[in-house]
């Protein structure tokens, strides 16, 4: 056989396979447990929630590609914009005005991930800065919650809402569980917000959804399992000391778990991999700090909900835990 | 399912790793064959870790098949023999597998030769002492044939104040599309319980274990039919990288090798089983290190094959004994898919290291795009080493070479399991690597 030196191999170092895994598909797997609480959220609220959700992700998409544009790059096709946005939509209430939507996902991106330096750089998350922005700017709109709705084609006119003008008062506003038990004492069935046909952010209603989320995404490996599992735990574990030692005048550890956003908190937040540890002992960590932050913030705080600062605050500490949760080294002095 | 023959049992294995897709079943099932003798043969003064043999023939010399044709060139060095009878046309540098021309011995065969080789004298290995035994291993030409090629004699030689409790067998196999070792084991497990029991009796060792990844039942089976009570036959979970020896160790005993230390440091001897049974050849036959089995596969080899092949044959002789490359082919390896070196020319020579050549038609690091790390840590879970690859990669790009040792760089053996599981596909341990020249380089400065 003659064998010529032209020929078309590759050079290149090992190894030479790879487990296809990419970043890519990982905020596309996201995406893909998103999509039921989607569904469930048209059902509850109506179609209008796909508006305020499409308003999140066109201001999160919109500034990643005026961004990119700005400083002469093609923005990467990783995903994590879109993810962004529809993270975001998800954490409003189902009338939230589409531009405070459309201005909260921009937010988010420009000041959450984009100042600094892109995917992988940031500090906090960027559809909870964007919605820290919302929280600060417009308390009342983004505390203002719309009752389940009629039927499924019913689109709260408050939504349409125009810039910096008073938004339009909804007839049909209703407390959370949260606020009900901060301000009136009020406990909702567990049952109610397992099925989620109850007042709270367009995403964060239905505890089963959720949970069928998070096993799909530790199926397909993507989060890391600790996360979730550590937030949720610490959340029982602070909440039921507080409930037996005040003689169980708090809202109980269930309902601390399934109420709120703390589900969803700790399946599609906690499990951001650039702003949680990615060391494993990091990560129980991470989740134990949101847990008991989330638990204090409710219970002694001035705010009904707590799990957004709970998370950003962990996300502050997370280059230290990583720093403090180096692995052993192996074959190393024990220690 | 590679694991249902051994259901009843506990199957051990090391922390962390990675599991790519076996693709072994091309080959496993093939029984090794001897490739045709060819024209030439090429034998680089370097086919081992160490200082480069030194030879002692002259061109134009005629030599026979394994005849000595270059000695070792210092204790970390060993001796070379002619892989076929015929003459020495050349001592001048030829391409070498690591790209550059490197000094060899060229051999033509002698078309009219038998090829068969003569049995050489050597000792009875029952009255050598270790020094003398480890002698005979370097005379042997041995080296580790599962790919590092190091010298066998150095590591079997206990220094004073040492001792040896256990042998380590080696036939993990944990690359992936290799079988070579496989078959070894299901064709001659009696020359590997042989050369076993040749290593524990010299070094005094009490108990010996052989590892083997569950997907291999066949060599499992053979071997424990042969072995006697003090030799285990251990199957393990199948894991990469496995078959690296604190891997290996930490999986068959449960023990860390100290960090920059030895298996000597655990009283514990490790070789693999090619070099094992080449051991029970050189006491037994008398035939010193001259051929190795070679897996011949891949997506591009439209013939997989496991071979016999004299050292120095050139890669084009076992393609074309394979039924040519395919035209797809887009990378050919020589070595394993996690750790192997690519090849650009044909022209390259087997070598007492090359376990496997691999012709791939997918070019991974360049078919996926590069992200920015995300920091998901599954490089931190597949390190077996228990160390923060991305952190390292980082701290290499950025050459902040100081930092470098406080990440235990040198603990990395360069396994490639956190690039082979990076999402974002970063170049981690290639900037890894990198990473150690920058701190070698500023070593030598101080």
């Amino acid at each position: 056989m003659k064998n010529s030196r032209s020929n078309n191999l590759v050079l290149s170092t090992s190894p030479f396979l790879h487990t296809g895994a990419t970043t890519p598909r990982i905020m596309g797997d996201v995406l893909i447990a998103t999509v039921p609480l989607i569904l469930a959220a048209v059902w509850i609220f109506g179609i209008g929630v796909l508006l305020v959700v499409s308003a999140a992700v066109a201001g999160a998409v919109g500034a990643e590609w005026i961004f990119s544009r700005s400083l002469k790059r093609s923005p990467l096709p990783d995903n994590s914009a879109l993810l962004t946005g529809v993270l975001l939509g998800l954490i409003l209430p189902p009338g939230f005005p589409l531009w405070m939507a459309l201005l909260g996902g921009a937010v988010g991106i420009g000041l959450g991930k984009l100042i600094w330096g892109g995917l992988g750089q940031n500090v906090f998350n960027p559809a909870l800065v964007g919605r820290a922005f919302l929280q600060a700017s417009f308390p009342t709109a983004i505390t203002t919650w719309n009752t389940p709705a009629e039927g499924i084609m019913q689109i709260s006119p408050r939504i349409f809402s125009m810039p910096l003008l008073q938004a339009q008062a909804d007839a049909t506003t209703s407390a959370t569980p949260l606020g009900l038990a901060k301000f009136s004492g009020e406990i909702t069935a567990v049952f109610k917000l397992m099925f989620g046909n109850i007042g709270g952010s367009i995403g964060e209603t239905s505890g089963v959804l959720i949970i069928l989320g998070v096993v799909w995404l530790v199926a397909r490996r993507a989060c890391d399992w600790r996360l979730p599992v550590s937030t949720v735990a610490a959340v029982a574990l602070f909440s039921s000391v507080i409930w037996l030692i005040t003689g169980k005048e708090n809202a109980n550890p269930l309902f601390m778990i399934f109420s709120g956003g703390l589900l969803f908190g700790a399946v599609f937040m906690c499990t951001d991999p650039v702003t949680t540890p990615s060391t494993p002992r990091g990560a129980w960590i991470f989740g134990a700090g949101a847990g008991f932050l989330v638990v204090l913030i409710r219970l002694y705080g001035g705010l009904p909900e707590g799990v957004m600062y709970a998370i950003l605050l962990m996300n502050a500490v997370t280059p230290y835990i990583n720093q403090y949760t180096q692995p052993r080294q192996f074959g190393g002095a024990k220690k | 399912m590679a694991n249902a023959a051994f259901q009843n049992e506990e199957l051990n294995t090391f922390k962390h790793g990675v599991h790519p897709l076996e693709n072994k079943g091309a080959t496993s099932f093939r029984a090794i064959e001897r490739v045709p003798f060819v024209k030439e043969y090429v034998m680089p003064l370097s086919q081992h870790i160490g200082a480069p043999s030194v030879p002692i023939v002259s061109t134009g010399q005629e030599v026979l098949r394994g005849e000595r044709i270059a000695d070792p060139g210092g204790f970390v060095s060993t001796t070379l023999h002619s892989p076929v009878t015929g003459r020495v046309t050349s001592l001048g540098p030829r391409l070498h597998a690591n790209g550059k021309m490197m000094p060899a011995i060229t051999i033509e065969a002698d078309p009219y030769a038998s090829q068969r080789a003569q049995p050489q004298e050597r000792p009875d290995p029952a009255k050598l002492d270790n020094r003398a035994f480890a002698k005979q291993l370097q005379d042997a030409g041995l080296v580790g044939l599962g790919g590092a090629a190091f010298p066998s004699h150095v590591k079997v030689q206990i220094p004073e104040g040492k001792k040896i409790e256990y042998v380590v067998i080696n036939g993990v196999e944990c690359e992936p599309y290799l079988t070579c070792d496989d078959r070894l084991m299901v064709e001659r497990p009696e020359a590997v319980i042989r050369g076993t029991r040749l290593l524990m009796d010299n070094t005094g060792a009490r108990k010996a274990f052989i590892g083997i990844e569950a997907n291999k039942p066949d060599a499992v089976e053979a071997l424990r039919a042969l072995a006697p009570g003090e030799i285990v036959i251990s199957p393990l979970q199948v894991k990469y990288p496995q078959g690296a020896e604190k891997m290996l160790i930490k999986a068959l005993l449960g023990l860390e090798v100290p960090s920059g230390g030895l298996p000597l440091d655990l009283d514990v001897l490790t070789n693999n089983v090619g070099t094992t049974a080449a051991i029970a050849d050189w006491f037994d036959l008398g035939i010193p290190l001259i051929e190795r089995v070679v897996t011949v596969t891949g997506p591009g080899i439209p013939h997989p094959r496991n071979l016999l092949v004299p050292l120095g044959t050139p890669l084009s002789a076992l393609i074309e004994y394979c039924g040519g490359l395919r035209k797809e082919t887009k990378q050919l390896i020589m070595g394993g898919p996690m750790m192997g070196m690519t090849q650009k020319s044909l022209d390259v020579p087997v070598m007492k290291g090359t376990s496997g050549l691999l012709a791939l038609t997918r070019v991974f690091q360049v078919d996926i795009q590069e992200y920015p790390c995300i920091k998901c840590g599954r490089c931190l879970e597949s390190c077996p080493m228990f160390l923060n690859p991305t952190r390292l990669a980082h701290l290499a790009k950025m050459k902040v070479v100081d930092k470098l040792a406080d990440y235990n760089l040198m603990d990395c053996f360069e396994c490639a399991s956190c690039s082979y599981t990076c999402p974002s596909n970063i170049p981690l341990v290639q900037w890894i690597r990198i990473g150690k020249v920058m701190a070698r380089e500023a070593q030598n400065k101080k």
